[in-house]
């Protein structure tokens, strides 16, 4: 498993940052703002794109990206319809019913190993209450140790785990976490997308599997730090909890997370450092939006923020629509420059060293040296022009009728 | 994505509007579609909040749920929806011609021509994006197996009586829309993406009303500033100026405007259900009318040459679902057997080597990215040889040299293709590139000229005509026969056996649905 060097074992459950980071990132954020906590929809988001050093900083610090995006003048459009969140509930509470027993039924009915099913009444299900963040993963550990030597199925609603990322921690909450009898880890992950007909909408599972692989490599640093520091006590198959048709009946499914876990690790090892982006910006710079008595208006003028948000360089794709709640901000400046991912991520690639929708286009117009001078003309350019070519031909047919050729 | 289409997307953020992509429609559109836009509650399954339905674009049904959590309200939309999508759908079954087809006749094992019953007509039904598609399949799926009290007397929240047909009708539209070409059920966004390439990403053509800012800017607006318009100009109290094309709601509509509204309607105050059908009405209102300026947009376009073909194999498919309720047979299984699955994966495959075929033959743009992608060429004949078989009687094989500047992926004996006058295609065969002479290919002629000695007139192309050949067939045929459900190989699960009867699901106490 990949570690950053402060997270080296220790039986604290986070690696305090050091005072003078945590004192930089608290000046990026601004006085009296707190810091916003990471947790795994974020984490995902940010193992998506981790190429974007803007997203890694102002995540790391804790800034409040809506609030900037206000503030930048292109709000994003998140939220949550409060019927959702009430059915979300409903169907948690629904799923969690009877002191777990309802959800480790699922999970061995789903297993098949032959072992035991659980009694009513024999599941564990250990407070996990504490004050701070800090001292509920502290809980959350020793609970995880003594109900795994315990040799009983357990269910941990809502613990809270930590994982190191880019030199911060980042606290998550899983939905549930259930020991089994011979000391293993399931992820939980309960969602309300319903499954029909045996089968569910695949974006949808794959958000979950991303987001439940979060809380396996949070779980797995936990494993390895606690006990007897086996990282293997954490299942690779999580389980995903689901309405069953059109009812409110849960219906459960194992899915494997290897592939999503693999994926975030790396990602998330790639990330820069939030230190050393942070050493590159020019001092001074801040996120502060010195926000006035209402808590809303923003004090600073937009300009500013905007100067002190390109200080640090962002990789918008359009994806990022979705994820990001700065990315309506990215998007015009993306857009404003020229550049061709802001038409798609795979552009990039396609069109090789052409960055700017204007370079292209020059390219393909024949405005601009395809490199012949030094011998080798570009492949790219060469096949812009042809396409170029091929495209005002079609649109404007030559008069002996290439049209009628073609039919 | 090609270039040509990649570069279609640059000259539309440089020229500030939607670039065509084609040069004709290639989907058929009917001329009385039926517009369906229709809306879902948040985080519950085939909860209906409220729907636009209607074939008059002046005068669309609105249909709402005022509380979406109550079972019978549900029930009630249904069966409104049901009373007015049917006699739409049924409105083509009666008006029929007649088809002959080769049949296997199954007592001699002899091929015999039948005549058959091909529906004149088919309806076809348009929602805003593919979003709504999915809720089409959905709300199928949600009514299908439900039954009636006249189906059985006991059934505890018995389906109005003719929900379950339109369950079954719009799970047939649902599986027929994934039919590559088919235009039964379409989603406009897609539609107009098709044929217009604009100064933004896929993802965010999603929107029909960003996507309809590009292709038809409103005078004075760029196409990026009217799309950026479309998706997040909000008024004071913080509403989308354009709501989205749904089925999902925006949340700050719910919380703020609809979620009281429900609750006002749950106390029981006067006029809470007026209200609410209102609130609905300004969220689908300008969707419903955002998909019918699609429709003008695209009816501007003629339609391509072989769309027609792509539709009659559409009303083939209503055809076959009229005679499948008509014959009294039962709702579409929950899962398909192996076969049938196999099958229906074979005829997706080949409607989409047909569609990109057919595409590209109807519109020279498409035949552009196919030349670019060196699956076809175009240029001027700048010779012709006539050859002869060394047969008892000589066939004529023509060698016809031809001047192009498009670089081909051929090998020497590849199959080429091209579109006679008279529509049929014409075949031939890659000789070799002419030595020193770069661009100047020649194919040999062999077939579609005729039965005799002498090449039937217009079937050689002469010198300084323009010809365009295509390495892909024009008219691609499926895979090998696949074998009747009872002989399903062990491999595939053995015979299904007798179709169990499907139940409807079942109704528990505590589910809000």
């Amino acid at each position: 498993m990949t570690r950053s060097p402060d997270s080296r074992p220790t039986a604290r459950p986070a690696t305090p940052a050091p005072a003078t980071l945590r004192q930089r990132l608290a000046e990026l954020r601004g006085p009296g703002s707190a810091q916003r906590p990471l947790d795994a929809r974020a984490l995902a988001a940010l193992a998506a794109n981790p190429g974007c050093r803007r997203r890694v900083l102002l995540d790391g610090a804790g800034v409040d990206k809506s609030a900037l995006a206000r503030a930048l003048g292109a709000p994003a459009a998140f939220g949550q319809s409060q019927f959702a969140i009430t059915r979300g509930h409903s169907f948690e509470a629904r799923a969690k019913a009877d002191g777990g027993t309802e959800l480790v039924r699922l999970l061995h009915e789903q297993l098949r190993d032959g072992a035991p099913a659980p009694a009513p009444g024999s599941v564990d299900v250990p407070d996990l209450t504490a004050g701070g963040p800090e001292g509920r993963t502290a809980r959350t550990a020793l609970a995880l140790r003594e109900a795994s030597a315990a040799g009983r199925w357990a269910l941990l609603d809502h613990p809270l785990l930590a994982l190191p990322v880019a030199g911060a921690p980042a606290f998550l909450e899983p939905d549930a976490v259930v020991v089994h009898p011979d000391g293993t880890w399931t992820v939980v992950e309960i969602k309300s997308f319903p499954v029909i007909d045996g089968a569910a909408d695949p974006g949808k599972v794959g958000a979950a599997a991303r987001q439940a692989a979060v809380y396996v490599l949070a779980l797995e640093e936990l494993a390895a730090r606690t006990g007897d520091g086996d990282p293997a006590r954490v299942r690779h198959e999580i389980l995903l909890v689901c309405p069953k048709d059109f009812a409110n009946v849960p219906a459960a499914g194992l899915v494997d997370v290897r592939k999503p876990r693999a994926t975030t690790r790396r990602q998330l090892a790639r990330l820069a450092r939030v230190e050393d982006i942070a050493a590159e910006l020019p001092a001074g710079t801040t996120f502060d939006l010195c926000l006035a008595d209402d808590g809303r208006t923003a004090g600073r003028p937009a300009e500013e923020l905007a100067a002190a948000v390109e200080a640090v360089g962002a990789a918008y794709a359009p994806e990022c629509l979705a994820a990001c709640e700065l990315a309506f901000h990215c998007r015009a400046r993306a857009r404003a420059e020229g550049a061709v991912a802001a038409l798609g991520r795979g552009l990039r690639g396609e069109l090789g060293g052409l960055t700017t929708v204007e370079s292209v286009l020059a390219a393909a117009l024949d405005r601009a040296p395809a490199g012949e001078e030094a011998g080798v003309p570009d492949p790219t350019v060469v096949a812009l022009r042809r396409a170029a070519a091929l495209r005002a031909e079609a649109l404007d047919p030559p008069l002996t009728g290439i049209e009628a050729a073609c039919r | 994505m090609s270039l040509i289409t990649t570069l279609a997307r640059m000259e539309a953020v440089r020229d500030g509007r939607a670039q065509p992509l084609t040069t004709v429609r290639h989907r058929h559109l009917a001329e009385r579609p039926l517009v369906f836009v229709p809306l879902t509650t948040a985080g519950e399954a085939g909860a209906p909040l409220g729907a636009l339905v209607g074939t008059d674009r002046e005068r669309p049904r609105l249909l709402v749920v005022p509380q979406p959590r109550d079972r019978d309200l549900r029930s009630a939309f249904l069966a409104e929806l049901a009373e007015e999508m049917l006699p739409y759908v049924e409105g083509f079954a009666g008006d029929v011609t007649l088809e002959e087809r080769k049949e296997t006749d199954p007592e001699t094992g002899k091929k015999v021509t039948v005549q058959v019953e091909l529906c004149a007509g088919a309806p076809q039904l348009l929602v805003p994006s593919a979003a709504g598609v999915s809720y089409v399949r959905l709300l199928g799926r949600s009514m299908r197996f439900r039954r009636t009290a006249e189906q059985d007397p006991d059934t505890p929240h018995p389906a109005p009586p003719r929900v379950p047909l339109l369950g079954r009708w719009l799970t047939h539209f649902g599986e027929r829309a994934r039919v590559p070409g088919s235009s039964l059920l379409l989603p406009m966004t897609e539609l107009l993406g098709r044929h217009w390439a604009t100064g933004q990403s896929n993802l965010e053509d999603q929107h029909l009303g960003a996507l309809l800012a590009w292709i038809d800017p409103p005078e004075g607006l760029t196409g990026a500033e009217a799309a950026l318009r479309a998706e997040l100009a909000r008024d004071a109290a913080g509403q989308l100026l354009h709501p989205p094309a749904g089925p999902a709601t925006d949340p700050a509509f719910d919380n703020k405007l609809l979620a009281p509204a429900v609750t006002r309607h749950d106390a029981g105050l006067p006029g809470a259900a007026e209200e609410l059908r209102a609130l609905l009405e300004t969220q689908l209102r300008p969707t419903w009318e955002a998909v019918w300026r699609g429709v003008d947009l695209l009816r501007a376009l003629p339609e391509g040459e072989r769309a027609g073909e792509r539709w009659k194999r559409d009303r083939w498919s209503y055809t076959a679902h009229r005679d499948r309720v008509r014959a009294g047979e039962p709702p579409q299984p929950r899962r398909d057997d192996a076969v049938t699955a196999a099958r229906k994966l074979a005829a997706r495959e080949t409607a989409q080597a047909q569609l990109e075929a057919q595409e590209a033959l109807d519109d020279p743009l498409v035949m552009a990215g196919r030349r670019l992608a060196g699956e076809a060429f175009a240029g001027e004949v700048t010779e012709v040889v006539m050859e002869y078989t060394e047969a008892k009687v000589p066939r004529p094989r023509p060698l016809v040299t031809v001047r192009t500047d498009d670089g081909p992926y051929l090998a020497e004996g590849a199959k080429v293709h091209r579109v006679l006058p008279d529509g049929k295609a014409q075949p031939a065969e890659f000789v070799g590139p002419v030595p020193g002479d770069p661009g100047a290919l020649t194919v040999r002629l062999t077939g579609g000229m005729g039965r005799g000695k002498v090449p039937e007139p217009g079937s050689v192309p002469e010198k300084g005509d323009r010809v365009c050949w295509t390495l892909f067939e024009h008219a691609p045929r499926g895979g090998p026969e696949l074998p009747d459900p009872e002989r399903t190989p062990w491999t595939h699960g053995g015979p299904p056996g007798e179709p169990a009867a499907e139940l409807p699901d079942p109704v528990t106490a505590e589910d809000l649905l």
